[in-house]
């Protein structure tokens, strides 16, 4: 009978360690696909931050930390995934906080605009990078589906396994090892250029039947400001320059957020008015007709948005820091270094 | 609650747990809330219609019990005053009045039944009567059928006629015989038991048996594989061709044939085995409902080894008493005197027979298709019957040949196919469609577009290769179980069998058809 | 015994039913059969099995099946 237990824990072991291994292999690696890497690469860069920016891809396609350190000293980090939803954000907030006290926090406006949950690939691509905490558990029963299982993301396996049929190289050569970081501090850089055309410029966003703000998101709005308040974080909101027909930025929604800002005494700043000053150029700084930035947009609004965060928000210049200065420079030089390379091979 | 749900999973481990700790005599308890709450899942109001017949039965088989007490008591006190033919006509009039008992009970329960599943169908085929004279249409009504009840209405009106029929006990305490009705491994699918086999397991305490726990959980587990592996995989291809039957004729037919047959064995005979492993894992032994049915080679053999529970209901409730009841007898008497000895006596077996049949069709579902399909097996067993002096002749003279097994497995492929061919009715659900799609076999030709045509069906090709894999190792253990108990023999190499079990365990995690990841749509990204 | 010996054998003329033991259980005797024997036997002896007798105990050899014919003439 004791040899049979032996055995029985023994077996149990081994089948714990093969389902480990196997679960290794079958989770995605995000390499074509490099929006579901983003969130799991922060905790490389954590602790070091004065400001923090989260939000969709509004943030990671439109706000490059290098550019801030190079020209303003401003050490910082973007948060975001693909359809990053307003809880996603609350509690990727609330786990950064955890870990590190900036000067201030960043959120794009533009995901309040969703109240319920949309798409178990964006949940995945957005929860499965995060590290087990009570935020993250939180995140993931804020965020199911209806179809999803609370068990999915405690054994990912359950979710992945039928990635089995399609495994690549990457999957064994990134199943125990970091894979190259797709992201420089949490921007995705993008070299493409697709203009807008006048055509797409002129068409507008369809009418609603509703334009409330859900009252989910706004209620995560007023926790991520409460948790702002309580570590003495300073709230700014932003809605990045991008208006195209497809992910419309209403009048009627920019009334509430206006109005929301001033109760609170938040500072808002909508880049959609001020594209000439920032001096985008819609035929040449997107990658794809106007939905997103590309590199060369999100430059110029870095810029444009690194001189008010220091001179309005007072966020210092940490060049003097020569440690941190250090390492920002290895992050500057390959942020250009990846620039050029993407050039290059266009 | 599916089997196939983590919610299964984890009510088993709760009450795996609970089952042994609690004092021994609490297990039956324990066994019927358990029960109940996995039938609360299925929504409360199935709960109304378990209780409905778990009350009703209940008050009939006392009823008839305290009449045969009575009955007895009165023989006994009579005995000396009595003559035996005052005796048979008391025991006459005292049946009768037991079986007007009986009858209350099965009519409100088969009523319920009726009512339930059938009534659509009846509406339905009134509506056709009623249009072809021009009368306006009834609307069809939508009735909720509770999960299982065709199954636990014929396992309780099993108990019921066998307490009349003084084979089993009346249950004297209630709860007991809500457990007997309700007990929740067999209310999805089956086995249907019957009261002498399964009830005094229920009620008896049972310690925990390493063993046996352990043949559980391994019968478990290879139901799992069948179902997540293989039946719910298939699923996906049978889907594509019967979104638009008419888009997948001659060779496909075929191809669903084969699919349905993998499909449905798989499925059921999967969910047998979790129903039963975990009534052993309980320690309470269930009728099998299963005998390798796709090794039969013929017809009749095929319904002793598929469904078996079923089908001996059937015989034994329906076949049987129906054969034997007066009119039947009388007519065979009149049939043999007006037709002649040889058509004569065949007349009454084969009446009860088509019956039978019918009901066993329609028991599976309100269509006509159903009936169709029940009535088709009923004309090959019959035709088989007659035809049986035949092969008798041909079995003597070529006995080397009969006797071989490439003959042997000839009859069994050709049952296998024949059985395929009928239930490819209860797929299309159209009678009509069915017979269409059947003649399609014979005259579109459309074997070269096969390969091809099976890629776009929903399933890769590393679907199939696993499909494949896993059909494969089915029929090997099947084979091997047909000659020895493997789980005795894993047993006592316990390393070999955790290699085996491990293996299997993580096939299923790793190739079972299941989860939102399964339907791949889901999962492309765009560039956001 | 002889009469009912000679019906069993109608039936199926390959079986030595002296010695048959197990006729159902070996599946011998099916439903078919079974009902056809209890329609020969009313006719023949004027016994009427009951649907509750029919059981595989009462129907495995022919020994057992002229027990019940004796004990159902009795009753």
């Amino acid at each position: 009978m004791k040899k049979r237990i032996l055995i029985t824990v023994c077996a149990l072991l081994v089948l714990a360690l093969v389902l480990g291994l196997c679960q290794a292999v079958l989770m995605p690696k995000y390499r074509e696909n490099p929006e579901g890497a983003l969130i799991g690469e922060y905790y490389a860069e954590a602790g070091e931050h004065d400001v923090l920016f989260v939000g969709d891809c509004e943030v990671y396609e439109s706000i490059i930390p290098a550019v801030l350190w190079e020209e303003y000293g401003i050490s910082s980090y973007v948060r975001g995934s693909g359809q990053q939803l307003v809880w996603h954000s609350y509690y990727l907030l609330r786990e950064m906080l955890e870990k590190e006290t900036p000067k201030a926090v960043v959120f794009n406006v533009l995901a309040l605009k969703y109240g319920e949950p949309q798409s178990e690939a964006f949940n995945r691509m957005t929860l499965d990078g995060m590290q087990w905490s009570s935020s993250k558990v939180q995140a993931i029963r804020a965020s199911m589906t209806e179809d999803e299982q609370f068990l999915d993301y405690v054994f990912p396996l359950l979710r992945f396994h039928s990635r089995i049929t399609e495994l690549k190289g990457e999957d064994f050569r990134y199943a125990f090892s970091e894979p190259p970081a797709v992201s420089h501090s949490g921007y995705l850089m993008q070299t493409g250029v697709a203009p807008m055309s006048a055509e797409l410029a002129d068409i507008e966003g369809a009418r609603l039947s509703d334009y409330t703000l859900p009252k989910t998101a706004m209620d995560y709005l007023e926790r991520m400001r409460l948790l702002c308040e309580e570590k003495g974080a300073e709230l700014i909101l932003m809605k990045a320059p991008t208006n195209s027909w497809a992910y419309w930025w209403y009048e009627e929604w920019e009334e509430q957020i206006v109005s929301y800002a001033e109760q609170n005494g938040l500072r808002y700043y909508n880049f959609i008015p001020l594209c000439g000053e920032i001096g985008i150029d819609w035929s040449r700084d997107t990658y794809d007709g106007g939905v997103h930035l590309n590199v060369y947009g999100a430059e110029k609004l870095t810029s444009y948005f690194g001189e008010i965060l220091q001179s309005e928000h007072g966020i210092a210049d940490r060049r003097a820091d020569t440690e941190l200065s250090e390492r920002w420079q290895g992050r500057v030089e390959r942020y250009h270094t990846d620039k050029e390379n993407r050039e290059g091979e266009k | 609650m599916l089997f196939t749900s983590y919610g299964f999973i984890a009510f088993l481990c709760l009450l795996f747990v609970a089952y042994y700790f609690v004092p021994k005599r609490w297990q039956w308890g324990l066994l019927l809330a358990a029960s109940y709450i996995f039938y609360a899942f299925a929504g409360w109001q199935c709960l109304i219609f378990i209780a409905v017949t778990t009350v009703s039965a209940y008050a009939v088989a006392r009823l008839m019990a305290r009449m045969a007490g009575r009955e007895s008591d009165y023989l006994a006190a009579h005995r000396d005053s009595m003559d035996k033919e005052a005796r048979k006509a008391y025991k006459a009039k005292a049946k009768k009045r037991r079986f007007g008992v009986l009858l209350c009970g099965l009519v409100l329960n088969f009523g319920i039944l009726a009512v339930l599943k059938y009534t659509a169908f009846a509406v339905f085929n009134l509506n056709s009567a009623l249009t072809a004279f021009g009368a306006e249409p009834l609307g069809i009504p939508d009735l909720l059928l509770p999960m299982g009840i065709s199954f636990y209405i014929f396992q309780t009106m099993g108990y019921l006629i066998d307490v009349y029929r003084g084979k089993t006990q009346a249950e004297e305490n209630f709860f007991r015989l809500a457990l007997f009705v309700s007990f929740f491994p067999q209310l999805v699918q089956g086995p249907i038991s019957r009261h002498g086999d399964l009830a005094a397991q229920l009620y008896a305490p049972h310690a925990f048996d390493a063993r046996g726990f352990t043949y559980g959980l391994q019968r478990i587990l290879w139901g799992y594989f069948k179902k997540l592996v293989i039946a719910d995989r298939v699923l996906v291809a049978m889907q594509t061709m019967l979104d638009t039957p008419d888009g997948y004729r001659g060779v496909y037919v075929i191809l669903l044939i084969l699919l349905y047959s993998v499909q449905i064995y798989a499925d059921f005979t999967g969910g047998i085995d979790i129903t039963v492993g975990v009534a052993q894992c309980l320690g309470i032994r269930l009728a099998e409902n299963f005998d390798h049915p796709f090794s039969s080679r013929s017809t009749k053999e095929y319904w002793r080894r598929w469904h078996i529970t079923m089908g001996s209901w059937f015989t034994d409730y329906v076949f049987y008493p129906l054969s034997v009841t007066r009119p039947m007898m009388k007519l065979s008497k009149w049939s043999r005197r007006v037709l002649g000895n040889t058509v004569g006596k065949r007349i009454p077996v084969y009446l009860a027979t088509i019956v039978t049949w019918f009901l066993t069709g329609l028991w599976h579902g309100a269509g006509w298709n159903f009936i169709v399909w029940g009535l088709l097996n009923c004309a090959v067993i019959l035709v088989s019957q007659e035809l049986e002096p035949l092969y008798a002749r041909f079995r003597v003279k070529f006995p080397r040949l009969t006797a071989s097994s490439p003959y042997g497995g000839f009859m069994a492929v050709r049952t296998f196919l024949l059985m395929g061919l009928f239930r490819s009715l209860d797929c299309y659900r159209d009678v009509g469609l069915t017979f269409r799609l059947w003649g399609s076999m014979l005259t579109v030709w459309n074997w070269g577009e096969l390969g091809s045509g099976m890629m776009s069906l929903g399933l890769t090709l590393a679907d199939w290769i696993i499909l494949a894999g896993g059909v494969l190792t089915v029929a090997v253990v099947s084979r091997l179980t047909m000659r020895m108990d493997i789980r005795e023999r894993l047993y006592d190499r316990p390393v070999l069998s955790w290699v085996l079990c491990g293996g299997l365990l993580l096939a299923i995690l790793l190739f079972g058809a299941y989860g939102v990841g399964y339907d791949a749509s889901q999962f492309i990204y765009n560039q956001f | 015994m002889e009469k009912l010996l000679e019906i069993l054998t109608s039936l199926h003329p390959d079986v030595d039913f002296s010695e048959a033991e197990d006729l159902v259980d070996d599946g011998i005797l099916d439903s078919l059969d079974i009902v056809t024997l209890v329609t020969e036997i009313d006719s023949e002896f004027d016994v009427t099995i009951p649907a509750e007798e029919i059981v595989p105990e009462n129907f495995n050899s022919a020994a057992a099946l002229w027990a019940l014919i004796e004990r159902l003439d009795e009753e």
